[in-house]
């Protein structure tokens, strides 16, 4: 099995998952320096960092080669994170809602 | 433990019947070296931290009544004459892509026992972790000193700015600085033999704590830089 032996791939795989980091990066970089706002600003800036996130996790990490039961233990945890989330939110735009009528702004 | 693959190998290893193997009946459940699989919880847990921060900085931010900071701004640098924003984060961000490729260098040639480029590749990533604390460093400094920033009060608008911004690039830092002193134990371990008996598991382990410290700053960057 391969997780006895080590993780061992070839290293050009690792070559061009860099290479691809420093392209998206630069990417997301260019999203603030041409100034893009509103929705594109987020849906890009979103895009490259689950992008960013999924190529270190899945290659530099191994993650692609493990087996299904270490991917459903790291998987499944954080969605209680996703939940949290959402909760978060609605509890910020409440107390935002709550600050402007008690500011009268 | 050769006897328990020889059995695995003849029941359905794949998709959902291999979960339900692997957790069944009375043997090993992970299939790694237990320090790898306690790194992993390890890693695991400091998810919950950082995306703990995270949502407390969101919150914070969605709620805040008076202006934010414009972080394009705060972090831009001024280079012989030309004002480039975010420059200083951007040179970071590199630095620490550029680190995570070495360490997957590392744990490559590593495996392939080959001590002296895995040691050589080990310490330019703990090398280039320091520079990012550098930088770090720095850039507080600018933040502390130039523009009077501070946890509790922030000139420039919102105060819960300060607080969210000390509070997680601190602990990011803190985790470049501890995963820089982890890499430069292990890196002289391997240059001396120290596993050419154990195996270079270790190497795999310690950059799995790396990749994942460059993971919390992707997520840093674009939700607290590039918001």
């Amino acid at each position: 099995m391969s997780q006895a032996v080590g993780q061992h791939h070839p290293i050009s795989v690792y070559l061009k998952v860099w290479a691809l980091l420093f392209v998206l990066s630069t990417m997301s970089y260019l999203v603030d320096y041409f100034h893009f706002q509103g929705y594109l600003r987020w849906t890009l800036v979103l895009i490259f960092m689950f992008l960013k996130a999924g190529l270190i996790v899945s290659i530099f990490m191994h993650i692609a080669w493990e087996r299904l039961a270490v991917i459903y233990l790291l998987a499944i945890p954080p969605l209680a994170i996703v939940v949290l989330i959402i909760l978060m939110s609605m509890e910020s735009d409440y107390t935002f809602f709550t600050r402007n009528l008690f500011f009268g702004i | 433990m050769s006897a328990n693959m020889q059995e695995k190998e003849e029941i359905n290893n794949d998709g959902w019947d291999g979960v339900v193997n692997d957790w069944a009946s009375d043997r090993q459940t992970f299939d790694m070296p237990w320090g790898k699989l306690m790194m992993w919880i390890f890693l695991l847990s400091d998810t919950f931290i950082f995306s703990i921060f995270l949502t407390g900085y969101m919150t914070v931010r969605m709620s805040a009544v008076a202006d934010w900071p414009n972080s394009s701004e705060v972090f831009a640098l001024t280079i012989a004459g030309q004002h480039i924003p975010l420059l200083l984060i951007a040179i970071m961000t590199f630095i620490l892509i550029t680190s995570s490729g070495t360490m997957a260098m590392a744990v490559n040639f590593a495996y392939q026992g080959k001590r002296r480029t895995t040691f050589l590749l080990m310490l330019s990533t703990a090398l280039l972790g320091a520079s990012f604390v550098g930088m770090q460093a720095f850039e507080w400094t600018k933040l502390i000193v130039d523009e009077g920033v501070r946890p509790w009060s922030n000139p420039m608008g919102a105060a819960q700015f300060g607080a969210s911004f000390f509070m997680i690039t601190g602990f990011h830092g803190l985790h470049v600085t501890a995963g820089v002193i982890y890499l430069l134990v292990i890196a002289n371990r391997v240059r001396r033999g120290y596993y050419e008996e154990k195996g270079y598991h270790i190497v795999e382990i310690t950059g799995l704590y790396w990749h994942f410290v460059d993971l919390v700053w992707v997520f840093i960057f674009a939700l607290f830089y590039l918001w």
